[in-house]
């Protein structure tokens, strides 16, 4: 059975939508609450490559992509989620699952705000102590 | 009562190359934490790139690293081929062997320069001498192929900026031949060394689990066991093209992470010597004019892993969003599993390009363990000192 059956048959109920760009480039949506199920079978059962994580302000929420490498056969599976609550982001940190994921949770955190729950320790990686609080910079204003 | 030490290196030290700061806690000898704090040389290059368009992205990327400056520009144009339908699909053939060509070469000029580092690093001087004098025609050759000894400004997406002239290949090949013999002298001066060995082995390992636990790539993960490399897993430019072996070690020791990158030396050569001989006549540019709305995701192994970029397109001229992944960010972070338990001088190592000046006695803090209060610093200690030389001169 390849990766690709094995991902929609596990994660049927899970999985809202699918894109194929190619054959190296598959992108498929879930329910933000479903994340750390996801990318746990995806990396301890398939044992998928954690790559990093993407994070845009889109303007219909806040979109996290979290890219994911199927080294055998050269794909990259990356996982979209969509976290309409731009007021107050919240979604399960990954990092439990796996230590790759601490530095990027910590980096979206302060460049887009979005809050992690679970994350063992969020604080700054990049922004320097003077940044303000509450300023991020990867944010846009999609009204003007 | 228990003294836990903290040793912070960083962030500017006159040996770092780049602003880092370690905060290492010991105890003794022992590296028993280490909190690694970057940012020191972040400059927004995600944000600045949704400011230029598509053809200034790949200078701004190249800017990001001085080393891998290939790599990022590279990662960036594939990223932007993968919304036009892939590389494969619309660059000439021959801007495909151009850009293995470019990458090879940087993959050598880098792991000579680490490998210079690494054996200044542990004090063994005259690596370092070699290594930087035989990486300075690997230099040489990038000046003939792009004028430039680095920040090689080829990468394009469609193509190559620059063709290399028939003249300039029997030249290039020369100055293949004469770098084998330096590679085979580095082969026996560090892998049959057995100071070097000592020295080496079983310092700063990194288990394979730990290396997966921790996202590792390039030689860090091959060094582990990990048997990855995009050039193979994903080939791009000419990789498919010519025959060519993946490094892979068992036992992530410093020692393994050295062999890793000395044999690939052997394998960058042969790469660049079968591209020299096999690249066809042709175009090296497809005239790309626009990027239509999409995504795409280019990956390159640059010579420390494997370098990400994600962009988005809205169908203008300027990326929407655009993700880099550089290779030390997973690798560094590992760092903090394989210095702790090591002692103080393996960590230097296991840090790299980190230099060990622990005499500097006002950057030393002892703190409670229990309750992390200051006990002593580095005054505590000079008064110490004064005190013991007064009594020792007393009569």
């Amino acid at each position: 059975m390849s990766i690709i059956d094995q991902i929609k048959d596990k994660l049927s109920g899970k999985i809202t939508g699918w894109q194929e760009h190619s054959a190296k480039r598959i992108y498929f949506s879930i329910n933000p609450a479903d994340i750390r199920e996801v990318a746990g079978f995806l990396f301890n059962d398939l044992g998928l490559r954690f790559v990093i994580a993407t994070g845009q302000d889109t303007p219909p929420g806040l979109e996290v992509l979290y890219h994911f490498s199927f080294d055998k056969a050269g794909q990259v599976i990356t996982v979209r989620t969509l976290i309409e609550d731009k007021k107050n982001p919240q979604i399960d940190s990954i990092a439990p699952l796996f230590k790759g994921a601490e530095w990027i949770e910590r980096e979206m955190w302060e460049l887009l705000g979005i809050n992690f729950t679970g994350h063992p320790n969020l604080t700054r990686l990049l922004l320097a102590e003077e940044w303000p609080e509450g300023k991020y910079p990867l944010r846009h204003n999609h009204e003007s | 009562m228990s003294h836990k030490v903290v040793i912070p290196i960083g962030p500017y030290h006159p040996l770092q190359e780049e602003p880092e700061f370690f905060r290492l806690y010991v105890e003794g000898e022992k590296v028993v934490d280490i909190d690694i704090v970057i940012g020191y040389m972040h400059r927004g290059i995600e944000e600045l790139s949704e400011h230029k368009h598509f053809d200034q992205v790949a200078f701004l990327v190249e800017r990001i690293c001085g080393i891998c400056s290939s790599s990022h520009p590279y990662a960036f144009v594939l990223a932007a081929e993968d919304i036009l339908g892939g590389e494969a699909n619309i660059v000439p053939e021959r801007a495909l062997y151009i850009r293995t060509i470019i990458d090879e070469l940087q993959r050598i000029h880098s792991h000579l320069l680490w490998l210079g580092l690494a054996g200044h690093f542990i004090g063994y001087n005259t690596v370092w001498m070699w290594a930087w004098k035989y990486r300075e025609p690997v230099l040489d050759m990038f000046e003939m192929i792009c004028g430039n000894r680095n920040h090689y400004g080829m990468s394009k997406i469609g193509g190559v900026r620059r063709d290399i002239r028939d003249e300039d290949i029997p030249i290039l090949k020369k100055a293949l031949d004469d770098l084998l013999p330096a590679v085979d002298m580095f082969r026996g001066a560090v892998m049959d060394d057995p100071v070097i060995k000592a020295r080496l082995v079983g310092c700063g390992t990194l288990t394979k689990e730990q290396a997966i636990d921790w996202c590792t790539v390039g030689p860090t993960a091959r060094a582990s066991g990990i048997n990855i490399d995009v050039r193979r897993d994903e080939p791009y430019g000419a990789y498919d093209r010519v025959d060519w072996n993946v490094i892979v070690e068992k036992n992530g020791d410093v020692f393994a992470k050295t062999t890793v990158r000395i044999l690939e030396l052997y394998e960058s050569i042969s790469i660049i010597r079968q591209c020299l001989n096999k690249m066809p006549k042709g175009e090296i540019d497809a005239d790309i004019k626009d990027i239509p709305p999409g995504e795409g995701i280019g990956r390159v192994e640059a010579p420390r892993g494997e370098c990400f970029h994600y962009v988005k397109s809205d169908g203008t001229n300027r990326p929407v969003r655009h993700k880099i992944r550089a290779p030390s960010y997973m690798n560094v972070a590992s760092d903090k599993v394989a210095a702790v338990g090591g002692t103080i001088s393996d960590a230097a190592l296991t840090l790299a390009a980190v230099d060990p000046c622990y005499c500097c006695t006002e950057r030393l803090i002892v703190l409670d363990k229990a309750t992390d209060k200051k006990i002593m610093d580095g005054w505590d200690l000079i008064k110490l000192s004064q005190e013991k030389t007064a009594k020792l001169k007393k009569p």
